[in-house]
């Protein structure tokens, strides 16, 4: 950073001010900043009345640079430096957050809490907003909390004897999760918080829960960047579509049509998992970027032929398919429906509740299978490719079919859940299948952390109720310049979010690896160790 | 002892390799006997690892012949067959000059891969392993107990379920040793196996190599620089310089014969840098076979300096052989 002055001792050191070293930070602070300030606040296009113009904001601009300037010169000036006055402000800095974090975080968001809460009471924001923040709140000290305690016992069991917190917690937590998503429904339907809107979050989540543990098999396990991922999904759900309005019927009579979603489900993996071998075959021999790039082609080929060939998916219009039913009863206010059937009256939730359990439980099959195969030579084979395809080949092992079942599996898995999707919206359309939705997929799974199950749980939550929960805060609109809409920047605090994961956990949530087999104990594997695959 | 003359394991035929304009191996025949160590010696860049790679498959050649007898009779010509094929059906195992293990993987876990073709036809090709065949759960059973042998032999048992990326240099050398016999091969080839080893461990290697070769009734090919391993346990050596063969015999007749002298150590002997000149002093002075370390050290006139060649200031290390990318 700054260079020690001719004038000090070199024992002074160098983090003692530096005029001129200081001088020369801020203005490359000041250039860098100008540059990324240029295009993005100060010139703004707007488009008025069809006609693309554009409006200067210089001063607005100048006055953020300054921020960013001052405020780097305080950090030269307080932090960065040994000097006196530095010292005291870290000191303090200090002990105010250590007496922040010991004594007021819980107190705090007790407060905040309760502070909604009333102030929703008085009407304004929707509880779910209310219920979410206090479980982040809640979340946040805990995290605090445990951290602290995990510190102590490893401070007491200073060695081997007895486990830290995290493991027992971490043993414990696929059940506990399992048995609150079981649960789920009721909780959100008989407390006073919840309403169909949080099932339907629900099913919406778990939705990317299977399709990051598909895609997991082929990122986390073989370490094949796949960047197309959202084509699987695609066939699996116009698989449903085309399959249940117009092939079914037209073999079958009309009768297969309220069972339709299960007749294809198994048609559009199988469909999937074919595509999946047809993008295999021309990407083996790439890897890293090249490969990166060819399946985000292939993921917007898909995307642009279900647009185009307009005789075949109705291009962008899209196709109206027919509704999940329960095993053949539709889920309305009619006689012969699933309401009728059971002798109680109609409500729009049971839908709802029926669409979770059918997600909950296809995405219970995609974790076993997954977790099953790891644990089968094929697994193993996948793992050892991502770690080092030339030590494979010299065991024997064919990494051309090692790589297809790979993208063929994880493919499968998607187009199941593309086919849910699609019998969920009652809609599909070439939009859903945009790149962004590969790029979320894929964000999902390396924020759980490579190869992890669990991990991608927590990321899928964070980042699909994270768009939910931007939906829902009208009360930021107190805060946000006028004219926007708190949705609008859902996309900005996920890359946010990306970036401080990136900062201070690079590996994702889980950074540790679990051993598919072991002779006396299981030790999970460090982060540090795992290679993250070439491609 | 002239066995790889009259029964060979492996035979190397006019094998050329040339990468563009470079010939990297020019016209070498050689034989590897059955049940014997043969070794590929040579300064540096003379195309050992490169004679490596072809065999085992990692490069096509570009002249000549490969071919491999089983004791029962079957023929492989390996320039012909893909780089798996030739572990999976050949049964030819390999080891790499830089290390490549899983490092992320368990020790089990890395043996338990090279096991892999045996489990995935138990497993049924997964169709059978997912619905969890009683079948497969043997096999299973079976290759976690070839584990278990070959970390015993390796004495690695005590780590078997650390991380191998974990392990230190000379243990994870054995553990891709381990690793190569979990594929049940006839040939065994080791790209220097030696090299970064202490006295003491170099010593188990030698022990290692020679009880795979007389328990395991195996044919192992060997590039070493370290001639305490060398002349130790080679019943067989062949030497390389500038992609030719210069000698091929009994250690007796390598120590002795003059091309191999000039290779090592240049026409005029003052010219020649002075590791160089020790290793070949340690050629000369190594008894064979060198099974007992503590008495043969005892017996020897030098002590036995490790990495000799491979330190040779004049001619560097060629980079990543391990295979094309």
């Amino acid at each position: 950073m700054s260079v020690a002055p001719k004038n000090n001792s070199v024992a002074q050191d160098s983090k003692a001010l530096d005029a001129m070293g200081i001088a020369k930070d801020l203005f490359g602070t000041a250039v860098i900043t100008g540059l990324i300030l240029t295009p993005v606040v100060a010139i703004k296009t707007t488009m008025n009345q069809g006609v693309l113009i554009y409006n200067e904001r210089w001063v607005l601009a100048a006055s953020l640079l300054a921020v960013v300037v001052v405020a780097r010169l305080l950090l030269h000036l307080l932090v960065w430096s040994d000097t006196p006055t530095s010292m005291i402000v870290k000191k303090y800095t200090g002990i105010i957050w250590t007496f922040f974090k010991t004594y007021l975080l819980l107190p705090v968001a007790v407060f905040l809490v309760s502070y909604l809460a009333i102030k929703n009471s008085l009407g304004g924001i929707p509880l779910i907003v209310v219920f979410a923040i206090s479980i982040f709140i809640a979340a946040l000290s805990g995290v605090a909390w445990y951290l602290a305690l995990e510190r102590q016992s490893q401070a007491k069991s200073a060695g081997n004897a007895g486990k830290p917190l995290s493991e027992t917690i971490g043993a414990n937590l696929g059940p506990a999760l399992l048995v609150f998503a079981l649960l789920f429904p009721f909780i959100a339907h008989f407390s006073p918080w919840g309403d169909k809107r949080t099932v339907d979050l629900a099913v919406y989540i778990l939705i990317y829960i299977m399709l990051g543990w598909g895609l997991n098999v082929v990122v986390g396990l073989a370490g094949l960047l796949d960047l197309g991922y959202v084509a699987f999904y695609a066939v699996g759900a116009y698989s449903y579509a085309l399959l249940s309005t117009y092939y079914f019927p037209l073999w079958f009579g009309h009768g297969i049509v309220p069972y339709a979603f299960y007749v294809t489900l198994p048609v559009a993996g199988l469909l999937a998992a074919c595509w999946g071998l047809i993008l295999g075959f021309p990407v083996l021999r790439l890897r890293g970027d090249y490969l990166a790039i060819v399946t985000l082609a292939f993921g917007e080929m898909i995307r642009l032929v279900l647009v185009n060939w307009f005789s075949f998916t109705n291009g962008p219009q899209g196709i109206e398919v027919p509704k999940v039913t329960f095993f053949g009863l539709p889920f309305k206010d009619a006689p012969g429906s699933f309401s009728d059937f059971f002798g109680i009256t109609y409500d729009r939730i049971q839908f709802y509740i029926f669409l979770y359990y059918l997600i909950l439980a296809m995405a219970l099959v995609t974790y076993f299978v997954t977790k099953k195969l790891r644990r089968l030579p094929i697994g193993r084979a996948w793992e050892a490719l991502r770690e080092d395809e030339i030590a494979c080949r010299s065991l024997g092992i064919n990494t051309t079919t090692t790589k297809l079942t790979a993208f063929a599996t994880g493919a499968m898995f998607g187009g199941f859940a593309g086919s849910f999707f699609a019998a969920r919206q009652g809609f599909v359309s070439p939009e859903s299948f945009v790149y962004i939705e590969s790029a979320l997929i894929l964000a999902i799974v390396v924020l759980g952390g490579l190869g992890s199950q669990i991990g991608i749980v927590f990321s899928a939550i964070a980042i699909m109720g994270s768009f939910e929960f931007f939906r829902e805060m009208d009360f930021m609109k107190a805060v946000l310049p006028t004219g926007t809409e708190p949705i609008q920047f859902r996309m900005l605090a996920v890359g946010l979010a990306m970036v401080l994961m990136m900062r201070f956990r690079p590996r994702g949530f889980v950074t540790k690896r679990e051993p598919t087999v072991f002779l006396k104990e299981k030790k999970s594997v460090s982060a540090d160790l795992v290679a993250e695959g070439h491609g | 002892m002239l066995n790889w003359s009259s029964d060979p394991e492996l035979e190397v035929q006019h094998l050329t390799m040339r990468f563009g304009g470079l010939t990297a191996i020019g016209d070498l025949s050689f034989n590897a006997g059955r049940k014997q160590i043969t070794a590929l010696i040579g300064p540096n860049g003379a195309g050992k690892t490169t004679v490596f790679n072809c065999i085992t498959g990692f490069y096509k050649p570009t002249e000549g012949m490969i071919k491999l007898h089983h004791d029962d009779g079957k023929e492989f010509l390996l320039e012909r067959m893909d780089d798996f094929r030739i572990t999976q059906h050949a049964k030819v195992a390999r080891t790499f000059q830089n290390i490549r293990l899983f490092s992320g993987m368990t020790l089990l876990e890395n043996l338990m891969v090279a096991q892999h073709n045996v489990l995935m036809r138990a497993s049924g090709f997964t169709v059978g392993g997912i619905f969890g065949s009683s079948h497969f759960k043997r096999a299973e059973n079976d290759a976690i107990e070839r584990c278990k042998y070959w970390l015993n032999k390796v004495g690695l048992t005590d780590r078997a379920d650390d991380a191998a990326g974990d392990l230190p240099y000379g243990a994870q050398r054995r553990l891709e040793i381990a690793r190569a016999m979990c594929t049940k091969p006839r040939l065994l080839c080791l790209d220097e196996p030696a090299a970064g080893l202490n006295p003491r461990e170099s010593d188990e290697l030698n022990k290692l190599l020679l009880s795979v070769r007389d328990e395991h009734n195996m044919a192992i090919l060997l590039i070493e620089h370290d001639m305490s391993v060398v002349m130790g346990i080679s019943d067989h050596i062949v030497v390389l310089d500038y992609g030719r063969k210069i000698a091929d015999g009994t250690p007796a007749q390598i120590k002795t014969d003059p091309a191999v002298i000039r290779a090592y150590l240049g026409v005029e002997e003052d010219e020649a840098p002075a590791e160089i000149v020790k290793e070949a002093a340690i050629m000369h002075s190594a008894e064979m076979p060198n099974v007992a370390p503590a008495k043969s050290k005892a017996a020897k006139p030098l002590p036995v300096t490790k990495k000799p060649a491979t330190k040779a200031p004049t001619k560097k290390a060629a980079p990543q052989k391990g295979g094309r990318k």
